[in-house]
C-alpha cells in the first residue's frame, strides 16, 4: 500500500509507566548504505523491563536499528544512549548488551558448555563462578546434559536455547533479539514464544526483538515499533496497533483489513460518518477527521457479522454475493462481492461443528457490524 | 543413481589411469630393480634404496630441500593469509584489484620468467645468491597459492560468529584469535602443504636463484641425470613422490575440512 508517513516530528512514544526514565533512547538515529537509506530520523525511548518488538516487512531497516544498539553500525547521524549514557561511539565489545542472532552464529569449534561459557572468560572471571553460571543457565533453558556437545550435534530448538542461553548468561541490560524464532517449525517458535515471556519475567530484563512476523510481535512484545522505509510509523502496544491503526498502511500490514474509501459527510463526538460508494454511508468511530476529508474505514473481517436475514437498523449494513470460502478450521473466510464488485472479507468462527444451512459459494448474504468497529483512517 | 560401467568406460578410465600414472609406475618399480643397468630389469631389491643412505650428496641435497620448503611454506603462509584477509576483509580499498593481481601473479607467470626476474633483482641488489635467495624465491611463488585456499575460506565464513564474539565482550585481536583462526586454521594448513611440496619439487625457479653450497634435490637429480640415469635416482624420485602424495592427499583433506560449513546450521565438522 502507500507508504505515507507521519509530519517529519518522530513518533511520539509512551510507556506504560511514564515516569520512569527509558533505557535505551535512539535519538534521531539515520543510517545510510551506498545511497540507500536504511534508518531515517528514528527517535524511540525503551523503558527498562519492557519486551519491545520492532516490526516490519524485510528491509524496512528494523535489523539495522537493532545493530546500533549492539554496536555493529555506527549511525551516519543521531546517537543512541543506554541508561543516559551515548554508545555511539562505544565499540561492540564495551557494550553491556547482548544479541542473538538470527543464524545463531553458535562457534561450531566449541561445545554447548564453551559457547556459554565465551562471554564470562571475556570478563576473566574465576573458573567456579563460571561453572556455576553456566550450570544455572542450562538449567533455565533445559539444556543439562548437552554441556559437552557440539552446535552440529544438536536439534534446531536446542541450538536456538543455547543461543539464548549465551545471551543470556552476561545479564545484559538489554538482550537483543534479531529474527531469533525464524528457523523454527511453526509448533516449536509458539511455544518457544511464550518461553522468551517466561524468561523475560524471571530475569527481569529488557528485550528488543526485531521481527517481520506480526502474530510473533503481538504475542510475546508488550510494546510494538512498527516499521517502514526506514521510519517508524506506529508505536503502541499490540492492541492498540491491531484496533487503532494510525495509517492505512500499518492497518495493512498487521492482519487482515477492508479497507474502504470514502469521505467524511459528518460527524459528531462520538460517530463518524463516511460517505462509500461500494458500502454506502457507514458509520465509524469518532476520528480527528473533518467533514469533507477523503478518507479511509478499516474493518477488521473478524468484527463483520455474516448471515441471510436483514440485521437491525442500528448496525452498518450492505447486502452481496459470497465469492469464495476459505475454511482455516477455527475460522472460515468469506469473501463477498458487493453491488458495485468490491470484495468484502468476513471471518466467523466456527463455533458449532455442524451447521444446518451453512452460507455457500453464490448465496445472497448479509454483512454487518458495529458503529464501533470501522476506524476512519486519514492517511 | 548407480549405473555400472560400461567396457567403453573401463577402458577410457584404464587409458586415462595409464597415461597419467604409467611412467610413474615404471619409475617405481626400477627402483626396485637389482640391475645396475636402469633398462635391464635384474629382479626385486632394496639395495638402491639403502645405497641412498651412503650416497651423502642427495642427502645433502635432501637436507637444503627440506629446510628451504619448510622456511618458505611458512612464511609464504603468513604471508599468504594477511593477504587473503586484505582482500576479503578489507573492503574495497584503493588499488585493491591491483593489488589482488600483483598476488595472484606469480601463479600464472611461467616460472622461466619469475625465476629470471628473481635472478636479475638479487644479481642488481647483490646479495649472495644460495640458501636464503630460493628460500626468498619459493615464498614469492608459493604465497599466491596460500592466498587463493585461504581467500575461499573466508568468503564463505559466517561474519556473524565475530560479531558475536565481540557481542560477547571480546576486543577484535582476541575474536581473531579465538574464533576467525580455529575456523580458518584448516585452510592455513593446506595452503601450508601445498607451499611446502611446490617449493619441494620446484626446479626451474630454484635453479635461477641459487648458489654455491645450496643445491636442492631437484637440481641435484637433474644434473644427475644429464651424466646418466642412476638406479638411486629411481629411489630418491620414488620417495619424492611418496612424500608429494602423501602431502596432497593430507591438504585436500584439509581443505575438505574447512571447507565443511562449520555454521550453526550443523555441518559435521
Amino acid at each position: 500500500m502507500n507508504g505515507q508517513h507521519q509530519s517529519d516530528n518522530p513518533v511520539t512514544t509512551r510507556s506504560g509507566d511514564p515516569a520512569a526514565s527509558p533505557l535505551v533512547r535512539f535519538d534521531a538515529v539515520s543510517k545510510r548504505f551506498a545511497g540507500v537509506t536504511a534508518v531515517d530520523g528514528v527517535s524511540l525511548d525503551i523503558y527498562p523491563g519492557e519486551f519491545f518488538a520492532l516490526l516490519g516487512p524485510s528491509g524496512c531497516g528494523k535489523t539495522t536499528l537493532l545493530r546500533t544498539l549492539a554496536g555493529f553500525e555506527t549511525p551516519d547521524s543521531g546517537r543512541v544512549l543506554l541508561n543516559g549514557e551515548d554508545l555511539t561511539r562505544v565499540p561492540p565489545h564495551r557494550r553491556p548488551v547482548n544479541m542473538m542472532f538470527q543464524s545463531y552464529a553458535l562457534f561450531p569449534h566449541l561445545t554447548v558448555a564453551g559457547n556459554v561459557a565465551f562471554g564470562l572468560k571475556q570478563d576473566g572471571l574465576p573458573q567456579e563462578e563460571i561453572a556455576a553460571r553456566i550450570a544455572e543457565m542450562l538449567a533455565l533453558l533445559r539444556l543439562e546434559g548437552l554441556e559437552a556437545r557440539k552446535p552440529h550435534q544438536l536439534s534446531g530448538g536446542q541450538r536456538q536455547r543455547v543461543a539464548l542461553a549465551r545471551a543470556l548468561v552476561k545479564h545484559p541490560r538489554v538482550l537483543l533479539l534479531d529474527e531469533p524464532l525464524a528457523a523454527l517449525d511453526k509448533k516449536l517458535r509458539g511455544e518457544t514464544q511464550f518461553e522468551l515471556m517466561r524468561l523475560k519475567e524471571r530475569l527481569g530484563l529488557t528485550f528488543v526483538i526485531v521481527t517481520h512476523d506480526q502474530e510473533e510481535a503481538m504475542t510475546v512484545a508488550s510494546r510494538i515499533g512498527v516499521m517502514n522505509h526506514g521510519r517508524l510509523v506506529q508505536v503502541a502496544t499490540p492492541s492498540e496497533i491491531y484496533e487503532q491503526p494510525n495509517s492505512r498502511w500499518v492497518a495493512d500490514f498487521i492482519g487482515d483489513v477492508n479497507l474502504i474509501d470514502g469521505r467524511v459527510a459528518e460527524k459528531t463526538t462520538v460517530v463518524t460518518t463516511v460517505a462509500t460508494t461500494p458500502a454506502g454511508t457507514i458509520r465509524a468511530a469518532a476520528s480527528d477527521a473533518k467533514p469533507g476529508d477523503s478518507v479511509a474505514v478499516a474493518l477488521r473481517p473478524e468484527k463483520i457479522r455474516i448471515g441471510r436475514e436483514v440485521p437491525p437498523a442500528s448496525l452498518n449494513a450492505v447486502e452481496g454475493e459470497v465469492a469464495a470460502i476459505g475454511y482455516l478450521g477455527d475460522f472460515s473466510i468469506y469473501k463477498v462481492r458487493l453491488a458495485d464488485g468490491f470484495v468484502m472479507e468476513a471471518a466467523a468462527a466456527n463455533v458449532a461443528r455442524v451447521i444446518e444451512r451453512p452460507v455457500s459459494i453464490g448465496d445472497r448474504v448479509w454483512l454487518s457490524w458495529a458503529t464501533d468497529a470501522g476506524v476512519v483512517l486519514t492517511q | 543413481m548407480r549405473r555400472g560401467l560400461s567396457f567403453v568406460n573401463v577402458t577410457a578410465l584404464a587409458l586415462g589411469l595409464a597415461f597419467l600414472y604409467l611412467p610413474i609406475l615404471i619409475l617405481v618399480i626400477y627402483s626396485f630393480n637389482a640391475s645396475r643397468l636402469v633398462t635391464i630389469w635384474g629382479g626385486w631389491s632394496t639395495r638402491w634404496y639403502v645405497s641412498l643412505l651412503g650416497n651423502q650428496a642427495i642427502l645433502d641435497a635432501a637436507w637444503i630441500s627440506l629446510r628451504i620448503a619448510f622456511l618458505a611454506a611458512c612464511v609464504a603462509t603468513v604471508l599468504g593469509t594477511l593477504a587473503a584477509l586484505a582482500l576479503v576483509r578489507a573492503g574495497r580499498f584503493r588499488g585493491r584489484l591491483l593489488f589482488s593481481g600483483l598476488v595472484y601473479a606469480p601463479l600464472v607467470m611461467p616460472e622461466v620468467i619469475t625465476g629470471l626476474a628473481l635472478l636479475l633483482l638479487f644479481v642488481a641488489v647483490d646479495i649472495e645468491r644460495g640458501f636464503w635467495t630460493v628460500t626468498i624465491a619459493h615464498t614469492t611463488l608459493t604465497m599466491g597459492f596460500v592466498t587463493v585456499i585461504v581467500q575461499a575460506r573466508l568468503l564463505g565464513f559466517d561474519r556473524s560468529l565475530e560479531e558475536a564474539a565481540m557481542d560477547l565482550g571480546a576486543p577484535p585481536l582476541r575474536t581473531f584469535m579465538t574464533v576467525t583462526l580455529p575456523l580458518i586454521a584448516p585452510a592455513i594448513a593446506a595452503g601450508w602443504v601445498l607451499a611446502f611440496m611446490l617449493s619441494l619439487d620446484d626446479f626451474v625457479i630454484a635453479n635461477f636463484t641459487t648458489g654455491p653450497g645450496a643445491r636442492t634435490l631437484p637440481i641435484h637429480i637433474y644434473s644427475e641425470v644429464r651424466l646418466g640415469v642412476k638406479p638411486e635416482i629411481n629411489a630418491i624420485c620414488t620417495i619424492i613422490v611418496a612424500v608429494v602424495a602423501l602431502g596432497i592427499v593430507a591438504a585436500s583433506l584439509l581443505t575438505k575440512l574447512s571447507g565443511a560449513k562449520p555454521e550453526s546450521s550443523g555441518a559435521p565438522l
